[in-house]
């Protein structure tokens, strides 16, 4: 009997497990999860937040095509439309203006001895030839790159956008192929001429005294003083960065990604405005600026007062080395 | 009228590049020339997306304010197009651009960049519309022209018809945003619209 009543017992309370676990659901497996993997996706905005740009992988054998997102596009946009124009416009006609008043002031700097007739070797056949197959590749490649920052906006009125287009291809070819003897020109400048632009005690002197154009002291000089010293140091460092820019966007992206690009752009656009500004300057002194400075470069020859008036120290050098021609001048014992 | 645009949706995309050959074939695209790519992010790890990008047809298109010949011009639809004639090849509007659209077959001197290329929305060019002109060329190396026009002929963009998940979306920029809340509202999440923002200064039910 009590056998029985255990029997019956286990079998009741076996039916009521079996009961309760057949009525059970399945908790877990039914109802939806809490955590949804999938719901931390990320964002666009948040992954750009996160990163200078988004890139992942492509198929594409291109490297290039791996960056989805480069939000730096938009900065270089606000940079090439807006800030390197203010800049060029503000550097070059400043210049411009500073000149025009500098001349209204100070008018041309003659020779005040007035010229003697008499002339002593400046720059030899090579030295001009390379200063002026650079200073002509230089204009070409000034207008031709001003061209690109500010040609659309001011020539399309002028001339309409086909027109306009036509010029513009041609002015990109002229400007990536005279980059190559513009290029060699700067080279040859910085090895002609390097012995000469060190500078020295002189320069300091020169500079407190104004030069000779500020004011009308007569500093002595060497065969460069210290403004054409300071001209050929722009000529070679800024002439190099050109270059060196220059390179890297006509062989796009054989050296750098598009951030680099940019980069380049930026410092050869830069570059290039102030170097313009400085050009002018040096044009200016060179034709209007200064009586018988021209033909230093135009025929190599200077006329001895000019020599004597702005170049001292070089001048008593070439007297001594027996270079200076015609009529009687005193040697320096 | 409707303005054009393109969704890709990254929960979606199975990185399958039905889209880039589809576009390539279309318009018979030279080899080397990308102008619809699918890029992976986290590509093996938790949370990879794959994006289907071309060209997006930004409101305010940087490549169209940076060009030095303005050889772009935008539609009545808000698709952005250019002339190869008047294009010099200088790459300025790849800088520009934030989803690097524009391509440039390497023909020019040096090796370097030749006119640029990029997806057009199967809209063509400035040519007269459904010409062989506008079709272009393919030989002798040349690349001119910009390739069928779809949008002409009241068809959508071939990517986005072929899309095998319907990832990518085409089209009328209202009825699209309707259709990617709608996913968004079942699915419970989203990455959001890719791209919408920079290239719209919009975002969808983030």
């Amino acid at each position: 009997m009590a056998r029985m009543g255990f029997v019956l017992r286990s079998l009741i309370a076996a039916l009521c497990l079996w009961l309760a676990a057949a009525a059970t659901p399945p908790a877990a497996a039914q109802q939806p999860s809490s955590v949804n993997p999938t719901a931390q996706s990320v964002k666009e905005q948040e992954l750009l937040k996160e990163l200078q740009r988004i890139q992942g992988r492509s198929s594409l054998p291109d490297a290039r095509t791996r960056v989805l997102e480069q939000p730096a596009g938009r900065e270089w946009r606000q940079f090439h439309q807006v800030t390197l124009r203010w800049i060029g416009a503000i550097v070059i006609l400043g210049m411009l203006a500073v000149l025009l008043l500098f001349y209204l002031i100070r008018g041309m700097v003659r020779i005040e001895a007035g010229r003697s007739g008499r002339t002593v070797v400046r720059f030899n056949a090579f030295e001009r030839f390379v200063h002026w197959m650079t200073a002509t590749c230089f204009i070409v490649l000034a207008l031709s790159g001003l061209n690109v920052t500010f040609g659309k906006e001011l020539l399309t009125p002028l001339i309409g956008p086909e027109a306009f287009a036509g010029w513009a291809q041609w002015a990109k070819y002229a400007h990536n192929y005279l980059s190559f003897p513009f290029t060699l020109g700067v080279v040859l400048m910085f090895l002609l001429w390097i012995a000469w632009n060190f500078p020295s005690g002189t320069d300091v002197r020169w500079i407190r005294e104004g030069g000779g154009i500020v004011g009308n002291g007569h500093p002595p000089a060497r065969r460069f003083n210290a403004g054409q010293k300071m001209i050929y140091w722009v000529v070679v460092l800024g002439g190099g960065a050109a270059a060196v820019t220059g390179y890297l966007l006509m062989f796009p992206f054989y050296a750098t990604d598009v951030t680099g690009m940019q980069t380049a752009q930026m410092v050869h656009g830069i570059v290039g405005m102030l170097f313009i500004a400085i050009m002018l300057a040096h044009i200016y002194i060179g034709t209007i600026g200064m009586q018988g400075a021209f033909e230093a470069m135009g025929k190599g020859e200077v006329d001895v007062n000019w020599a004597r008036q702005h170049h001292s120290l070089w001048l008593d050098n070439e007297i001594r080395k027996g270079r200076v021609g015609g009529g009687s001048v005193a040697p320096a014992e | 009228m409707a303005r054009m645009k393109f969704l890709c949706d990254a929960d979606r995309c199975i990185e399958c590049n039905a889209c880039v050959t589809a576009c390539k074939n279309e318009h018979d695209i030279p080899w080397g020339i990308n102008r619809r790519r699918v890029v992976t992010i986290n590509d093996g790890k938790p949370g990879e997306r794959s994006v289907s990008m071309a060209c997006m047809h930004c409101t305010d298109a940087p490549c169209a304010a940076v060009c030095p010949v303005n050889c772009f011009y935008t539609t009545a639809d808000g698709v952005v197009l250019h002339s190869k004639d008047l294009c010099i090849g200088c790459g300025y509007c790849f800088y520009a651009c934030p989803f690097g659209a524009p391509q440039y077959p390497k023909v020019g001197n040096f090796g370097s960049r030749g006119k640029m290329d990029k997806c057009t929305y199967c809209a063509g060019g400035p040519e007269t519309d459904l010409s062989a002109a506008e079709y272009g060329s393919r030989e002798n190396g040349q690349f001119t022209g910009y390739g069928s026009n779809r949008l002409a002929e009241g068809k959508l963009p071939l990517c986005a018809e072929m899309c095998s998940t319907k990832s990518l979306l085409a089209g009328d920029g209202e009825i699209i945003a309707q259709i990617y809340k709608e996913r968004v509202v079942r699915r419970g999440y989203t990455s959001g619209a890719w791209g919408w923002q920079t290239a719209y200064r919009e975002t969808i039910a983030s």
